[in-house]
C-alpha cells in the first residue's frame, strides 16, 4: 500500500484516482501507523513553502518521515512536496526543508528573461541521468508543471530537467530512495501514470 | 520549451455535455465522461467545463459529473460557470477541478480574484472574460455576453492580472460561432499589458485558424474550442501534429498507461 500523506495541504484526489486508475492500492492518510506499515510514501503539496512545512512539522510527521527515509522505504516527493526535500528554500525568506536531498529552493523569476511565472503547462523532460522513475517513459515525454520556485544546486542527484527561458528547470531529482518531482504526474496523462507506476515498482 | 495547449471546451447542462446548436439546429446532448475519455485520448492538453445549469438539482448533477471525470482524466480540469464566491471555488476543487474560471462574478465583485487567489494560490484563478467591439473600443460583457458593462477590455484584463488572476481567458464576441478564425486584433491588443499565460477563444473553425493564432499572437498559450471539436470537425491529434510540423511546440505523445 502507499501512503499519500495528507498534512492539509492540496487536493489529493487525482493522485488517489491517479494510483486507483492503475489499480495500485493507496490511502491518503495522516495516520502514523499507516505511514509506518506502507510500502511506499508520496508526499505531495501545493502552495507556500514555509505554510506546508509547518503543517507538517504540526502533524508530528517529520521524526516518522526522517526514520522512514532512512529504513530505506521509497519517498516521492511532488511538486512543493518535492520542495521540501531539500536543505533550504528562499521562498519569503529563508526556511529549512527536511534536508534529504542536497540543494535549494529559489525564485525561478530572478533567473528567466522575461518569461511568464508561474512556469505553468507542459514541458519536455530532457533526461540527465537515468532513473528507475523513468522505466516506461521516452526522453522528450511531456510533462505537466505549475511552480514559480525550483530547485538549484542539486549536484547529481538532478535526473532529468526542462527548459525554460534559458533556464534548464530541475523536474526530477533522486538519492538513494528519495524521489522527487517538480511536475505533477497525476496530471500528466498517460506519461504521468507511467511515472507512478514506475515509483510503485522500486522496492 | 513550454507547449502551446489545445484546450476542448464542454458545456454541462443538467448533468449533460451539450454540443451548442449545429447546422439544422439540433441540440446534441452527450455524456461529459465519455466525450472527456475521448478528448484525453486524443490529445487535450487540458479540459474546460463550463455549468450552463441554473437549477439546484443541475448543481448537484455537475458536481457528480466533475467528480466522475476527475476520477479517470489525468489532465488539468478547469470549472467554471456561475462562479461567484469562495464557497464556490472550494466546491469546485473538491470535486476535482484543478482551476476555476470566474466571469461575471468577478464583474461584481474584483475582490474575488485576490481572495482565491490567497486562499488556494495564483495558479487556481483564472479570468474569463467575453469581449466585444463597441463604437470600436473592445469592451467587457458580462452574464454570458449579454450586457454591456461598459468596461475596457484591456483595462480589466490587467487588473484581473493585478488582483491575482494566474490565467486569462479572452473570448470575442465578435468571432464566437463565426468559424472564420480567432479574433487576433482584439487578442494582441488586450495581452499586450499582460505577463500571464493567456488562452483564446472564439472562431477557431479549421485547422489554419491555430496556426495563424499562435503565429500572429506570440502571447496567447493556448486555443480553445467546443464546435469544431464535438462535432469532429477537427481532430485535435491530427490538429497538433499539423501544428508541429509547422513548427509550433506540441505535446504529441498522449497515450495512456
Amino acid at each position: 500500500m502507499i501512503a499519500i500523506v495528507d498534512y492539509g495541504v492540496g487536493n489529493l484526489y487525482s493522485l488517489s484516482s491517479s494510483l486507483n486508475y492503475l489499480g495500485i492500492e493507496n490511502a491518503v492518510t495522516s495516520d502514523k501507523n499507516a505511514i509506518n506499515n506502507s510500502s511506499a510514501i508520496i508526499l505531495p503539496g501545493v502552495g507556500a513553502f514555509a505554510d506546508a512545512y509547518k503543517k507538517l512539522e504540526n502533524c508530528n510527521l517529520i521524526p516518522l518521515l526522517n526514520s522512514q527515509v532512512k529504513a530505506g522505504k521509497p519517498l516521492l516527493g511532488i511538486c512543493l512536496g518535492m520542495q521540501m526535500l531539500f536543505d533550504k528554500s528562499y521562498e519569503y525568506g529563508e526556511h529549512k526543508g527536511l534536508g534529504y536531498i542536497s540543494g535549494i529552493v529559489a525564485p525561478l523569476s530572478a533567473d528567466l528573461n522575461g518569461q511568464k511565472v508561474p512556469h505553468m503547462g507542459w514541458n519536455s523532460l530532457e533526461f540527465t541521468r537515468p532513473s528507475p522513475l523513468y522505466k516506461y517513459v521516452q526522453n522528450g515525454d511531456y510533462v505537466y508543471f505549475v511552480h514559480s520556485y525550483y530547485a538549484k544546486e542539486c549536484g547529481g542527484n538532478t535526473t532529468a530537467v526542462a527548459g525554460y527561458g534559458g533556464v534548464k528547470v530541475t523536474a526530477s531529482v533522486e538519492c538513494g530512495n528519495v524521489f522527487g518531482t517538480q511536475y505533477h504526474p497525476e496530471k500528466s496523462g498517460g506519461t504521468g501514470l507511467k511515472i507512478l507506476k514506475a515509483f510503485s515498482e522500486i522496492k | 520549451m513550454l507547449a502551446k495547449r489545445i484546450i476542448p471546451c464542454l458545456d454541462i447542462k443538467n448533468g449533460m455535455v451539450v454540443k451548442g446548436t449545429n447546422f439544422s439546429g439540433i441540440r446534441e446532448v452527450l455524456p461529459p465522461v465519455e466525450l472527456a475519455q475521448f478528448y484525453n485520448l486524443s490529445g487535450a492538453d487540458e479540459l474546460v467545463f463550463y455549468d450552463i445549469t441554473a437549477s439546484a438539482e443541475g448543481r448537484k448533477l455537475f458536481t457528480d459529473t466533475l467528480k466522475q471525470v476527475a476520477s479517470c482524466i489525468f489532465i488539468p480540469l478547469t470549472v467554471g460557470g456561475g462562479i461567484s464566491s469562495l464557497q464556490d471555488f472550494d466546491v469546485a476543487l473538491k470535486c476535482g477541478a484543478d482551476k476555476v474560471s470566474v466571469n461575471s462574478g468577478a464583474i461584481s465583485d474584483p475582490s474575488l480574484i485576490g481572495k482565491a487567489a490567497k486562499m488556494y494560490g495564483n495558479q487556481c484563478v483564472v479570468l474569463s472574460m467575453d469581449v466585444k467591439r463597441v463604437d470600436g473600443k473592445f469592451t467587457v460583457f458580462s452574464h454570458g455576453g449579454r450586457i454591456n458593462t461598459g468596461i475596457c477590455a484591456d483595462e480589466w484584463a490587467y487588473r484581473g492580472q493585478e488582483e491575482g488572476a494566474g490565467e486569462l481567458v479572452l473570448n470575442s464576441i465578435d468571432t464566437d460561432g463565426v468559424k472564420g478564425g480567432f479574433d487576433t486584433e482584439m487578442l494582441n491588443k488586450v495581452c499586450k499589458r499582460l505577463s500571464i499565460p493567456v488562452i483564446a477563444s472564439g472562431g477557431a473553425g479549421k485547422k489554419e485558424d491555430f496556426l495563424s493564432l499562435f503565429r500572429s499572437v506570440p502571447k496567447a498559450d493556448a486555443g480553445l474550442a467546443a464546435s469544431v471539436f464535438h462535432f469532429k470537425e477537427i481532430n485535435i491529434q491530427e490538429l497538433k501534429i499539423y501544428l508541429k510540423q509547422n513548427g509550433i511546440q506540441m505535446r504529441t505523445d498522449a497515450h495512456m498507461a
